[in-house]
């Protein structure tokens, strides 16, 4: 078995040139970026159509300051080759600022580039097969699929083609250029993995009869009214997968608000119409899409869907392996803190996936270099993910390449534990370059992240899987809902002086079960450290034998907690003293938001949505 | 600089030097092949084999001492800035051996930028056959290209002195520049520290967006598009600045010759001596932008 693995994998990494089906660039879009700027700084273009036209192409405004853009390149399925992060890592050292970053939606964004360079990032992406197109904009966002899709444990079938054939067949497709609003695709492994409940459209693989196909949600979705999407049908077969979602598009294309730039995402038709409503028109459609779909369209689709399905084969089930390497008696080294939390086995026996712990998603060019040796040198698919997490995740690795991964991510500071636990927070871009943030969730990410693993709470079982998760305001692009303790930025005026706040939600949670998190409190962002401390403090004393803190705060959220802490109320009494700032005079740095020197204000500009 | 009685004249500062009278040696004098602005590596090795060619090592003598390029003269940058004026650029140009048509190839194991200082100071005071060597001292060794250890000395020369003011601008004249449509200041600096401050109405283009990977300048037609990109004319009078000694700035400003733009000026005392007198400058205080850095 494993041997066919090896010779599968292997002679698909062979192919030297760029499988065309697997190239998104298109180098003519570079040139024709750079014209359009042009126009645009002569005043042949106006403000408008140059935006829509930049943001179709993935470039946001930079916070406010319009010479520069934030690049966002698509990843689709979150799948990318170590000749792209090269590509990428010199793309960020000529044009941004000699780092890159993860998204929560697996993109990965170069920030700070001038205007008049962005179409040089467009030409060196499309020579590595990597496009920034619609990854910004009304259209459909880069497909996400689960970074466990061909490990999973728990996985029916590996969906990352199917990921990718959607990718491929929504890109500068004309049915979706000018949709009402954004639209994003979501797939998960299996029912544990995976945003499904809070897309667009939302894919849990199934198999049905010996068929493959998916469990579909739609109408899902976070923002500053966020929903969680409904199950379409019980079962929808891979042959029905096109014309599903095409028929979601049309609908939405049709009905979906375009007066309203805060209901046109498709989640309010959803909301307004009423789900059975919207699924009968839905299905309606369905027929006749089906009934009038041409073959070219479906083969293309088919085409797309037939890459890769190589991969196919690896989707033997075996039971979870436990780690070898890991010995809880022996002292812990930086090593085994590492194996602990950040090593997982496949469901490919003797293989194993690795995580790579970013700080919210930042990575520089030299970092992203040895990742990509990394990969080259010990990953047997010759692929990485991008995570939701805003991680790294290298697979097919063996399990004697253990160590050596180790010491060679830990040479240039990439070999952090604690991935899948508290301490691995999420941060969207924030103040550091987005127009509508209001704090710095960015570097607050990173703060909790520094301060946690100070504290090795990457070591303590209690705090495995459960996630904080930030974003610079309500927009939700650090994914706060679906986080066990979720922030979103805000201001507040407190004694006559203004602060950045962070409202603090409990007991979001994602896969196919997956619920949005509930408001709790407003917390000072120089207080939420603290905050957070005291809650675990609060659950070591209350917990109940091996409980872990994400199931203590849902059942604290649902009011049946344990001890001294039966409610939200409970809770919220001991932490109120936390969340009281003395007086400006007295401690004027509370009042200042992470990274500034200055007196915070809460400045915004004209919305792109970045994230 | 300071010893120099200064005139001004429409292009900046003029520099009155007396000099000795010029006596060419003629055991010093070697045959005039005109250098291209980089010089490629087969190039300077036919040159070094014909003993046409001064080479000059900018890094620390330490690191000379190590091994460097065959027949190279070592000229650390630190040497050349403690004191900068023409007479004294003269001075060293004299002590190795570099006469009027000397061809001379500069290199350094910093991306070029180093030598670019220097080969910009060599320029200035009016030696015409100057150039950069495409790779850096690393590449040279790593290629398994001959290296030596001797410490090598030459016979004074004596270069004659005639400044090339259209190369070089002052803060009073980037001051004048900044409200002049026809003048471009370019920051070479990284960007993050542009954002944060900067010489008002300049623009960025970072050092890193100048090299490849395997040459320490671009190819010119890819330097040319990133120009046009920016609606930068070739025709555009250009002055380069960065950080503190004009050094990136100095590479920079080789990048935009080989690019074909022709009046291109540094301002070797740059955003240090800028803000040091007090200068406007702008700041960019709106976005915590250091915090996405991965360091
Ligand atoms: S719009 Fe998105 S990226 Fe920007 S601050 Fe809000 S949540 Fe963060």
């Amino acid at each position: 078995m494993v041997h066919s693995v090896d010779s599968d994998i292997l002679s698909s990494s062979k192919k030297k040139h760029l499988n065309p089906d697997e190239n998104w660039g298109l180098v003519e879009e570079s040139e024709y970026f750079a014209n359009k700027v042009k126009l645009y700084r002569q005043d042949k273009l106006n403000a408008d159509e140059f935006r829509r036209f930049r943001l179709q192409n993935g470039a946001y405004g930079s916070r406010l300051n319009s010479e520069f853009s934030m690049i966002r390149i698509k990843v689709p399925g979150g799948d990318i080759s170590p000749e792209q992060m090269e590509k990428i890592a010199n793309l960020s050292e000529t044009f941004s600022i000699g780092s890159a970053h993860v998204s929560t939606r697996q993109n990965i964004q170069l920030h700070w580039v001038q205007l008049e360079d962005v179409s040089e990032v467009v030409r060196g992406l499309a020579e590595g097969g990597l496009t920034s197109r619609e990854a910004c904009g009304n259209t459909i966002r880069n497909v996400m699929c689960s970074h466990f899709a061909g490990v999973c444990t728990n996985e029916p079938f590996d969906a990352t083609m199917h990921a990718k054939a959607v990718a491929k067949f929504f890109l500068r497709n004309p049915l979706c250029q000018n949709l009402p609003r954004k639209f994003k695709f979501n797939f998960a492994c299996c029912s544990e993995h995976g945003f499904v409940r809070i897309a667009d459209v939302g894919l849990v693989p199934a198999i049905r009869d010996g068929i493959r196909g998916f469990r579909i949600y739609l109408g899902g979705g976070l923002g500053a009214a966020s929903f969680i999407g409904h199950l379409l049908e019980e079962f929808t077969p891979e042959s029905r997968l096109l014309s599903t979602s095409i028929s979601t598009i049309r609908v939405y294309d049709r009905l979906g608000n375009r007066e309203n730039l805060a209901r046109n995402r498709m989640r309010y038709l959803v909301n307004e119409l009423g789900w059975e409503k919207f699924q009968t028109l839905l299905l309606k459609e369905r027929v006749i899409v089906e009934a009038t779909m041409s073959i070219p369209t479906k083969n293309a689709f088919d085409r797309a869907l037939s890459i890769n399905t190589n991969a196919n084969s690896l989707s033997t089930i075996s039971n979870k392996r436990k780690l070898p390497l890991i010995n809880s008696d022996i002292a812990q080294t930086p090593y085994s803190r590492w194996l602990n939390t950040n090593v997982i086995a496949q469901k490919q026996p003797g293989y194993y996936g690795i995580y790579i712990t970013l700080g919210a998603g930042d990575i520089t060019s030299n970092q992203l270099r040895v990742l990509a040796e990394c990969v080259r040198e010990f990953s047997l698919e010759q692929k990485a993910r991008t995570t939701p997490q805003q991680n790294f995740f290298i697979r097919y690795i063996k399990s004697e390449s253990i160590p050596k991964v180790f010491t060679k991510l830990s040479s240039i500071g990439l070999g952090n534990p604690g991935a899948n636990t508290l301490v691995s927070a999420v941060g969207c871009s924030g103040t550091t370059s987005c127009n509508l943030a209001i704090t710095n969730s960015h570097r607050l990410a990173k703060e909790i992240q520094s301060k946690f693993l100070e504290l090795n709470f990457d070591m303590d079982p209690a705090f495995r899987t459960s996630t904080i998760k930030i974003s610079g305001c309500p927009n939700s692009c650090g994914q706060h809902e679906v986080a066990t303790i979720g922030f979103y930025g805000g201001a507040s005026r407190i004694a006559n002086s203004m602060a950045p706040i962070y409202t603090m939600l409990f007991a979001g949670s994602t896969g196919e079960t997956g619920e949005l998190g509930k408001t709790i409190m407003r917390v000072p962002a120089k207080r939420v450290i603290d905050v957070v401390l005291k809650i675990i403090e609060c659950f070591k004393e209350e917990k109940d034998g091996n409980e872990n803190l994400h199931d203590w705060i849902h059942k604290v959220t649902a009011g049946h907690g344990n001890d001294k802490i039966k409610t939200l109320d409970d809770l919220k009494k001991i932490l109120v003293p936390i969340t009281e700032l003395p007086s400006f005079a007295e401690n004027p740095d509370s009042y200042k938001d992470y990274g500034a020197d200055s007196n915070f204000v809460a400045k915004t500009a004209r919305g792109e949505c970045a994230a | 600089m300071s010893d120099l009685t200064k005139t001004k004249n429409k292009n900046g500062i003029k520099y009155d030097v007396k000099l000795k009278k010029n006596t060419i040696k003629k055991e010093n004098t070697m045959s005039p092949s005109t250098l291209n602005l980089v010089c490629n590596v087969d190039t300077l090795r036919t040159l070094i084999k014909k003993n046409k060619v001064r080479v000059v090592d900018v890094r620390k003598k330490d690191e000379y001492l190590k091994g460097h390029i065959p027949t190279a003269a070592s000229l650390p940058l630190a040497d050349l800035l403690s004191d900068d004026s023409p007479e004294s650029i003269i001075k060293i140009m004299n002590n190795l051996g570099i006469a009027d048509n000397t061809p001379v190839v500069v290199y350094d194991d910093t991306f070029g930028a180093l030598a670019s200082r220097v080969a910009w100071s060599f320029k200035f005071v009016g030696h015409k056959n100057v150039s950069l060597l495409e790779v850096t001292y690393s590449d040279w060794k790593n290629m398994g290209l001959e290296i030596e250890k001797k410490s090598n000395k030459f016979p004074k020369s004596s270069h004659s002195i005639d400044i090339d003011y259209s190369i070089y601008a002052d803060a009073e004249y980037v001051e004048n520049a900044r409200n002049d449509k026809n003048k471009v200041i370019i920051d070479s600096r990284e960007r993050l520290n542009f954002l944060t401050e900067h010489i008002p109405n300049s623009k960025n283009i970072p050092y890193t967006m100048i090299r490849s990977e395997d040459s320490i300048l671009r190819n010119p037609s890819e330097l040319k598009r990133f120009m046009e990109n920016r609606g930068i004319d070739s025709n555009s009078e250009i002055i380069t600045y960065c950080g503190s000694v004009g050094t990136l700035s100095g590479l920079v400003f080789f990048a935009l010759k080989t690019a074909g733009i022709s009046n291109v000026k540094l301002y070797p005392k740059s955003f240090k001596e800028w803000k040091s007198l007090g200068k406007p400058k702008i700041e960019f205080k709106d976005a915590t932008y250091w915090d996405l850095s991965a360091e």
